[in-house]
């Protein structure tokens, strides 16, 4: 990247509340219904009908608030966003525009041992709109199908300062907001399902220069990948632009995943005059300090409490508590594993490595895997216990990812044991020994890769379940003999 | 600062309204009208005042997360002058 | 008399006791409906048929509640679940809803009859009924007046004899008006007192479904029935509510009535102020004190409510798009078209005039200077009231600057048009209950004076507008309709 310039990016993040109803009517929110099938007159915005503000959305709020360090407003209202679209069948968003409910919040972000505070300007509610199906893309369709099912669910829009400075920063902001969102509980943060979206507005301005460069905002992000790669595109762009010496223009662009480029939408001269106004139908929502403290009381414990925790009560690297305290359910299975087999460390490996790779290979979150943090449990155990080998234990541990049947039960499927038996391993020491004079040869004259090959034969021969320690025990004695 | 047929017109592509030149010369002079017997407030000093959104004094006026089932598919749709398998549907949108 | 020229509380005691049932009073109404709507012109929808079947049913089965079995209808901004509701706009001709209105939904619940739908401006926009996509109502008490508006079918309705009482909604005068103009009781409740759930929004922090009857005692009765929180309007109050009905005495010995100077010069035409005049009088020899007060600001509410009324229905206005409902452009190859042509066909005029003014006001160059500042100058009326009211029960004004005036009477001067409005406007700014009873005849058409009230006082009101109709007879007047003579 050129070094004469710097990034300047700022994140507006959509997060859908897992509210069991709409924001303003009393419509199932469940995912994946057959079109148009969770509306209603309210929410179809049929003549007559009014807005009833849901009040869990509100505690959601109040709690991403708490959890972002936010001033959570004594007063907030509502607002009409008035524009046409299909997908918004009042032809305006119910937002908050004047009186939002959250504002001046900060999360903390780390990207190269380097921490640094984000800021964020404000968090506010608002009803999410319809979904459009198009034949093809949206130019060249002939006609669009209106599917009203997410129109009117709980959105929380939390925008951020433009304190970030790369790809990387966006990605740490982003992923570590989802964490707190997903740990406070108030949403699923599901980006596929598109319950967590993401625009980001990037800029760039020549060292040292103070006023921010032509921003440009960048929609339809939905994986953290696409965040990065889409960014440091529109960088690598801007920067061209501007060497080129092409005038930027502040505009909306797409970022196109297939062909990895961002692509104009529209720029800030068809900018819509939204003409923002207070709802008349909605009363001001008005919370109290005693409203704060309850919902306060109810939470449980943040991202970076529990991240604290392991590092100071187990003694884990930062590192490792950073990757464990991602997801409620990884610390959740962290947390019970400990409880049952007190060895920390040991078990951050097995998750940090042998399962977020499976869950990775499989594309999974770890609340939809069928393992249990009682059976890795076992499965150390047996390990300790000189029952199986680490290396069978892995092979164990991914029949367990995928079946979901005990470690016990596989290694007797499978004939897995261990064995230990130093009869049996003496009798197999003798007959590798026999067979191979040459390599005795080498072994005696001080090659010490003659000894691997040895364990390697013996290994071998037992499918990998000799037990290694007794292996090299034996091993040591029977080729000092020599 | 009178209002003129240019700025009607930019006013109905706002508010998607088709109108023809008579009806934006028609609107440009009545709203005129209105608003220079509007700017009779300005007469009145309102440097200190709160603006009344609401006439009601309520506030904190909730519904509890609990689902009710709307009408069925079929009652939603029967309105619409052009549905197709469940859906709205809506000519070309760009 | 005539069955149809009877208050509600004489007909409850006739069904009651058996004199007559209400498959007999329903067609009797029908009849009358018959006889005279070809020259009144109050419905856009009748319906007989559910309304014959809804007298057969109580009769098999009748109940005891105060409405039962009688005959009424309802404004068509009022959505009724199965039944065509148009807003007199050609944009919902052909629209019904699949669900109720909270107050259909409770007259329903009172098990009356439902006759029909009532004419009004479209979307309650105008004072005359002449801005309805389908007819201008005429004034019973002279068919070429008009009726008033926006509520011009639900006052003629009732002064013609064609349905016991009705519903309106006003959002600046549009129950009291027309009551007015057509000789009967308006009520306009506190904001937030009665439901607005299924009723077509005009302007949503001014608008209030009310009662249009003929007398006051019937007004307590339907009030009764329609009033109380609902969970479906957040702007619905929660507050108990009280039997308007029950001990409403006509004792006012004492009440501190205040009348406002403002409202009796400059528009306010001399005959009108001259009849009002005569009736704060009648209230002083029934023991009320009563005295001048000022509002002084009155002259600022109606440039306000311009600015208000046309900002929120320019929103509300927008929902009507041809996509989910109402009139859509088949023939628009895109989404833009299809908005604009749809909307430009199924508007009138004054709509389209309300919505492009309202765009403009909200617009981000025009916000503070109009909107902002009419939510100030909202803030300044609503304060005028709450002063006067630390030292008085009630303020009477006359209800409209004249009687009812001709068809096509303010062609091409819309101001003087609204004008109409100047004294009503006012309460609806302030969020107040206000109610217009007949105070008088000029030249043979009635006029209305307006009772204002304090914040959910409706039955303080409802008792003052009761002392004055007990000492008086305007209301018992009816108009010459048809075979009448």
């Amino acid at each position: 990247m050129n070094r004469e310039y710097e990034t300047v990016v700022g994140l507006e993040v959509h997060v859908e509340l897992k509210t069991k109803t709409k924001i303003f009517c009393s419509c199932s929110t469940e995912f994946g219904a057959e079109p148009n099938t969770q509306v209603c007159p309210g929410c179809a915005g049929f003549p007559g009908t009014l807005p009833v503000l849901n009040r869990k959305a509100v505690e959601y709020a109040i709690k991403t608030g708490l959890a972002l360090n936010c001033e959570i407003a004594e007063v907030s209202k509502f607002d009409r966003k008035n524009y046409f679209y299909p997908d918004l069948p009042k032809a305006y968003q119910i937002s908050q525009y004047y009186m939002p409910i959250c504002k001046n919040g900060h999360l903390d972000i780390e990207v190269e041992e380097t921490k640094k505070r984000i800021g964020i300007t404000r968090a506010h509610l608002e009803e999410d709109a319809g979904k459009l199906v198009h034949q093809g893309t949206i130019t060249s369709t002939e006609y669009s199908l209106v599917d009203l099912n997410r129109g009117g669910m709980a959105l929380l829009e939390i925008v951020s300062e433009p304190d970030m400075r790369s790809a990387q920063e966006a990605r740490a902001y982003l992923e570590n907001l989802r964490a707190i969102l997903l740990f406070a509980g108030v949403s699923d943060c599901k980006m596929q399902e598109g319950s967590l979206r993401c625009d980001a507005n990037v800029s760039v301005r020549p060292r040292g220069q103070t006023e921010l460069g032509t921003r440009v905002e960048i929609k339809n992000l939905n994986s953290f990948r696409a965040l990065e790669k889409s960014i440091e595109y529109e960088v690598r762009r801007q920067i061209n632009a501007i060497e080129d010496g092409e005038e930027l223009i502040q505009e909306t662009r797409t970022w196109d995943e297939e062909k990895q480029v961002t692509r104009a939408m529209r720029t800030k001269e068809d900018a819509q005059d939204y003409r923002y106004f207070p709802d008349p139908d909605l009363a001001p929502v008005y919370i109290s300090q005693e409203w704060i403290a309850q919902v306060s009381e109810s939470m449980t414990e943040l991202p970076n409490q529990a991240r604290q925790r392991l590092v100071n009560d187990c003694g884990l690297p930062e590192y490792d508590a950073s990757i464990l305290t991602l997801t409620p359910a990884t610390l959740k299975f962290f947390d019970e594993a400990i409880t049952k087999y007190n060895q920390p460390k040991i078990v951050s490996n097995w998750i940090m490595g042998e399962l977020n790779r499976l869950l990775n290979v499989n594309n999974m979150e770890i609340e939809d895997s069928r393992l249990v943090a009682g059976d890795l449990v076992e499965l150390l155990k047996l390990i300790d216990a000189g029952t199986i080998s680490g290396k069978i234990a892995k092979t164990v541990f991914e029949e367990m990812f995928s079946t979901g049947k005990k470690p016990e039960e596989i290694i007797k499927e499978k004939g897995l044991l261990q064995i230990s038996d130093e009869d049996t391993l003496k009798g197999m020491i003798d007959e590798i020994v026999a067979a191979n004079p040459k390599v005795v040869e080498d072994y005696k004259n001080g090659k010490e890769k003659a000894f691997g090959f040895f364990v390697g034969q013996l290994m071998k021969a037992t499918r990998g379940q000799a037990n290694p320690a007794i292996v090299n025990k034996l091993l040591q004695e029977r080729l000092s003999r020599e | 600062m009178a209002l003129t047929s240019k700025e009607v017109e930019h006013l109905a592509i706002l508010s998607r309204l088709a109108l023809t030149d008579e009806e934006k010369a028609l609107f440009a002079g009545q709203m005129n009208d209105i608003l220079e017997f509007a700017d009779k407030f300005n007469q009145l000093d309102t440097d200190n005042v709160e603006p009344m959104v609401y006439v009601l004094p309520a506030n904190n006026v909730f519904r509890e997360d609990e689902v009710i089932p709307g009408p069925t598919r079929d009652e939603l749709l029967t309105n619409a002058s052009a549905v197709e398998e469940g859906y709205f549907k809506v000519p070309k949108i760009l | 008399m005539q069955l149809y020229d009877l208050t509600i509380h004489e007909l409850t005691a006739l069904i009651k006791e058996r004199k007559v049932s209400a498959h007999e009073l329903t067609r009797a109404y029908l009849q009358r409906i018959d006889e005279v709507e070809e020259q009144v012109g109050a419905f856009i929808t009748r319906t007989d048929e559910l309304a014959l079947q809804q007298a057969g049913d109580f009769d098999n089965n009748p109940v005891d509640k105060p409405l039962a079995g009688i005959p009424y209808g309802l404004k068509d901004n009022i959505c009724t679940s199965g039944i065509r509701t148009t807003g007199a706009s050609k944009m919902l001709e052909d629209f019904v809803p699949v669900y109720n209105a909270r107050v259909a939904a409770c007259l329903e619940d009172q098990q009356g009859i439902l006759l029909g739908k009532l004419n009004l401006d479209e979307f309650g926009m105008g004072c005359s009924t002449e801005t309805s996509a389908f007819q201008t109502t005429s004034n019973p008490w002279d068919l070429q007046r008009v009726a008033g508006g926006s509520s011009g079918g639900s006052a003629a309705a009732v002064a013609a004899g064609e349905v016991a009482y009705s519903l309106g909604t006003d959002t600046g005068g549009s129950i009291r008006q027309p009551a007015a103009y057509c000789g009967l009781v308006g009520l306009k409740p506190t904001y937030g007192l009665v439901s607005r759930f299924g009723a077509i929004a005009n302007s949503s922090s001014l608008d209030q479904v009310g009662v249009i009857t003929r007398d006051v005692k019937d007004c307590a009765l339907v009030l009764s029935a329609i009033a109380g929180y609902d969970s479906q309007d957040g702007t619905s109050a929660k507050i108990n509510i009280p039997d308007y009905f029950a001990d409403l005495s006509g004792d006012i010995k004492g009440l501190k009535i205040a009348y406002p100077r403002e409202y009796f010069r400059n528009s306010t035409d001399t005959a009108v102020a001259r009849q009002v005049k005569r009736a704060l009088h009648a209230y002083e020899q029934m023991g009320a004190i009563v005295e001048e007060v000022s509002l002084p600001h009155s002259e600022y509410a109606l440039p306000a409510y311009y600015i208000i009324s046309r900002a929120e229905a320019s929103t509300n206005m927008a929902r009507f798009d041809g996509v989910q409902f109402g009139l859509r452009d088949v023939k628009a190859d895109n989404i833009v078209d299809l908005y604009a042509n749809s909307r430009a066909a199924g508007f009138g005029a004054e709509v389209k005039l309300r919505i492009l003014l309202g765009s403009y006001v909200l617009s981000s160059d025009c916000y503070e200077t109009y909107y902002l500042k009419a939510m100030k100058v909202r803030r300044l009326i609503h304060d005028d009231f709450t002063r006067i009211f630390e030292n008085y029960d009630i303020i009477v004004t006359p209800t409209t600057p004249t009687t009812a005036f001709c068809r096509d009477e303010y062609r091409g001067n819309l101001l003087s048009l609204y004008r109409n409005d100047i004294l009503t406007v006012p309460v609806n700014m302030a969020g107040l209950p206000g109610i217009s009873v007949p105070c008088g005849f000029i030249d043979g058409l009635p006029a209305g004076m307006q009772l204002i009230g304090k914040p959910f006082q409706e039955k303080m009101l409802l008792n003052a507008a009761l002392a004055f109709e007990q000492a008086h007879d305007y209301y018992k007047a009816r108009p010459a309709l048809g075979g009448d003579k």
